[in-house]
């Protein structure tokens, strides 16, 4: 009945996600053609419009599609000779995104966690205010600027990391890691700030719990107590944002993968749109929105990992 | 009426005297900073327990005796408050202890039982963990032998199907079952004292009983020094060795729990027992209350803090604060008043009010006229037949 509701979900979710962003698409002026050949004659777009079936309309094209994307066939780029299928560059764009938003959330929330708790337990204190005030600052760099920055000090300036391009962690796990790096901590930053604020402010009122005062009174010590009593019960509402937030990251890793030129999702979004590949763009928007409610449906099993209360509540 | 083993010669529970006393406390004060100014919590309590006696400590709420007892403890937080006094425990002074000295005491030497078994025990944590943790961490024991130790606690605290119990979550079992829990987490160490901080406020009678008898059956196993905070007279009336009543952040009467009973001297304590309904009642009979308000302890008024609400107050109570003071009758009884029950001046009251009573038709709470006495006559006898006399 749950995965069954699930489903439902998802493809409710798929097919408004790409009708909208194809239809936002179609509202862009001027034709694909022009950008495919720009020199070419108007007789030579005109097959090629017929080629692509350019020529019919929007609910005809967004239906094939949709109906090759549900058995598997996410369909070719429009090119004039060979046909190049999307699927070939999405299994190889795919990790790379991927591996950047596990990088930056994991990264994210390594820091978020302790500095979301001591920030609650030492509310108020020099501590807390200045991990506040750098919070803000963090959310308040936009990610293309702190890309740039991280790219000239760290990268040209310093020469410690790669500052664009991309190598696979099987070919060279140190050279992945060398371009990885700026991209991970440039996505990360905002997040750190989120998630931190979140948990204090989640922690902060678990810690004014009965059952926090009795463990406090069992005579634990206060790491025990704020990592074992007080942090699981506070990490519901972050886990659901962070969840959410995969949203915001695939936004994120567009700009950065632009900045950094990683060959991800992103840059072949990107490009897509630039190149008016409605098809290949409506394939990735599909996935990408497959993926994020998977993501959002491990969430919601992982509260009742987290919290028992909902364990049983799923059941009856 | 006998009064306990005081008078009876035995010796006290705690063995050679001489010995240091289980726990004394010497004129603790508790401030809290607050937005509006200092609040005096605790305003001056001395109080001292031996091992395997009950303290009672009662009081409305907001009178400071959770408070006292989280001071005692140690358990307040250090932001925004300001303690005084001395906290001996067995001989040694705990008052300043930094929080890793205070946690060799906590939950080894001293435990505390919390009011509401609901909130008390972490949600997120199978029950068996929670017991474990203080042993493993007080007593270094291994996983094994931990378990065994809280199976057998459970079992102490009458827990049925202890085994299984250990990896069930707080709320799959009821508010009673929780309350075992929590005093099967306050005793897994072994401690010597044991502060009970409303331990029966959150749970049905019926289970307030069993609990009260769990807490005493374990007390006489362990010997522990209770001190057991409540509301409600009744639960320590029959628990307690010694009571004392608590106003405002100050003890106002302590007794040995008979005395007191038999001869109550503060109003204040006389209007906490005729809160009690009585089952001699008639049923729909009107339940009384304590008119008024406890007294705002950022401008404590002047005076006794009583005063406002006193139903035999006088000039003067309102110009001085009585201090704690034994009785000239008993020296183990301690209070806190100018005209403590009994005396001329309050008696002259009780018999107006009663007079009062069985003029007006339905009855309710009169507060006494501050000029000349509005009735001329006063029946006498049946007035006092309603006082709960010699309780």
């Amino acid at each position: 009945m749950f995965i069954l509701k699930k489903f439902g979900q998802l493809l409710v979710t798929v097919i408004l996600v790409t009708l909208f962003a194809s239809l936002l698409l179609e509202l862009l002026p001027g034709d694909p053609t022009e950008v495919l050949i720009p020199s070419g004659s108007d007789q030579q777009r005109e097959d090629l419009r017929q080629e692509l079936k350019l020529d019919q309309s929007f609910a005809v094209r967004y239906s094939t599609w949709l109906g090759n994307f549900a058995t598997g066939d996410l369909g070719n780029y429009y090119t004039v000779s060979s046909d190049r299928p999307v699927s070939d560059r999405l299994w190889q764009s795919l990790p790379v995104s991927l591996l950047l938003m596990f990088y930056a959330q994991m990264l994210a929330l390594i820091f978020a966690i302790p500095l979301g708790v001591l920030t609650a337990y030492r509310k108020g204190t020099w501590f807390d205010r200045t991990s506040n005030t750098a919070a803000f600052a963090m959310l308040a760099i936009p990610n293309f600027a702190l890309g740039f920055l991280l790219q000239y000090y760290l990268g040209v300036k310093l020469g410690w990391f790669k500052t664009s391009g991309y190598a696979s962690p099987s070919e060279s796990p140190i050279e992945h890691l060398q371009y990885m790096i700026l991209p991970t901590i440039t996505l990360a930053v905002g997040q750190i700030a989120i998630y931190m604020r979140l948990l204090r402010s989640d922690m902060i009122a678990t810690l004014q719990q009965d059952f926090i005062l009795m463990a406090k009174a069992k005579g634990l010590k206060s790491k025990r107590i704020l990592f074992r009593h007080a942090l699981r019960p506070s990490s519901l509402t972050l886990l659901t944002v962070a969840g959410l937030n995969i949203g915001t990251l695939i936004g994120g890793a567009l700009i950065v993968e632009v900045v950094f030129a990683l060959p991800g999702m992103g840059l072949m979004l990107f490009e897509a749109i630039g190149r008016r590949q409605i098809v290949a763009f409506q394939s990735m928007v599909a996935v990408i929105a497959i993926l994020y409610i998977l993501v959002n449906f491990a969430v919601d099993l992982l509260y009742t990992v987290l919290d028992p209360r909902i364990r049983n509540a799923n059941k009856s | 009426m006998s009064i306990g083993n005081q008078i009876d010669g035995l010796p006290t529970p705690s063995g050679t005297p001489g010995a240091p006393k289980l726990l004394e406390v010497r004129d603790i004060v508790t401030r809290f900073t607050t937005d509006r100014g200092s609040l005096t919590a605790v305003n001056g309590v001395s109080l001292s327990l031996e091992r395997g006696q009950t303290l009672g400590v009662v009081g409305e709420s907001g009178s400071g005796k959770s408070v006292l007892s989280r001071s005692i403890m140690g358990l307040l937080p250090r932001a925004n408050t300001e303690r005084s006094g001395q906290v001996i425990f067995e001989g040694k002074e705990i008052s300043g202890l930094n929080d890793t000295e205070y946690r060799e005491l906590w939950g080894d030497e001293m435990a505390m039982i919390f009011q509401d078994p609901m909130t008390a025990l972490n949600p997120v944590m199978k029950v068996g963990l929670q017991i474990t943790e203080s042993l493993r961490f007080h007593l270094n024991m291994s996983k094994a032998d931990a378990k065994d130790t809280a199976i057998a606690l459970l079992k102490a605290v009458k827990i049925p199907e202890p085994e299984k119990r250990f990896s069930s979550y707080p709320h799959e079992m009821s508010g009673g079952m929780r309350q075992r829990v929590v005093i099967a987490v306050a005793l897994a160490c072994g401690p010597k004292l044991l502060f009970a901080d409303e331990p029966t406020t959150a749970l049905d009678v019926t289970v307030q009983a069993q609990i009260l008898d769990l807490l005493a059956e374990q007390q006489r196993e362990r010997f522990m020094g209770i001190i057991l905070v409540t509301h409600d007279l009744g639960v320590v009336a029959g628990r307690a060795d010694e009571i004392a009543v608590m106003y405002a952040g100050q003890v106002v009467e302590q007794a040995p729990t008979a005395l007191l009973f038999s001869e109550m001297k503060m109003p204040y304590t006389e209007a906490l027992m005729s809160a009690i309904p009585k089952l001699t009642d008639a049923s729909h009979t009107r339940l009384a209350a304590i008119g008024g308000r406890p007294p705002d302890l950022v401008n404590p008024p002047k005076g006794c803090a009583f005063s406002p609400r006193c139903p035999y107050v006088q000039p003067r109570c309102h110009e001085e604060a009585p201090a704690l003071t034994p009785s000239p009758t008993a020296p183990e009884h301690l209070f806190a008043c100018f005209y403590p029950i009994g005396s001329p001046e309050t008696e002259e009251i009780r018999l107006r009010i009663a007079a009062q009573r069985l003029m007006a038709t339905a009855p309710q709470f009169v507060t006494p006229a501050q000029g000349p006495p509005p009735i001329g006559e006063v029946p006498a006898p049946p007035s006092t037949a309603d006082q709960p006399e010699g309780m």
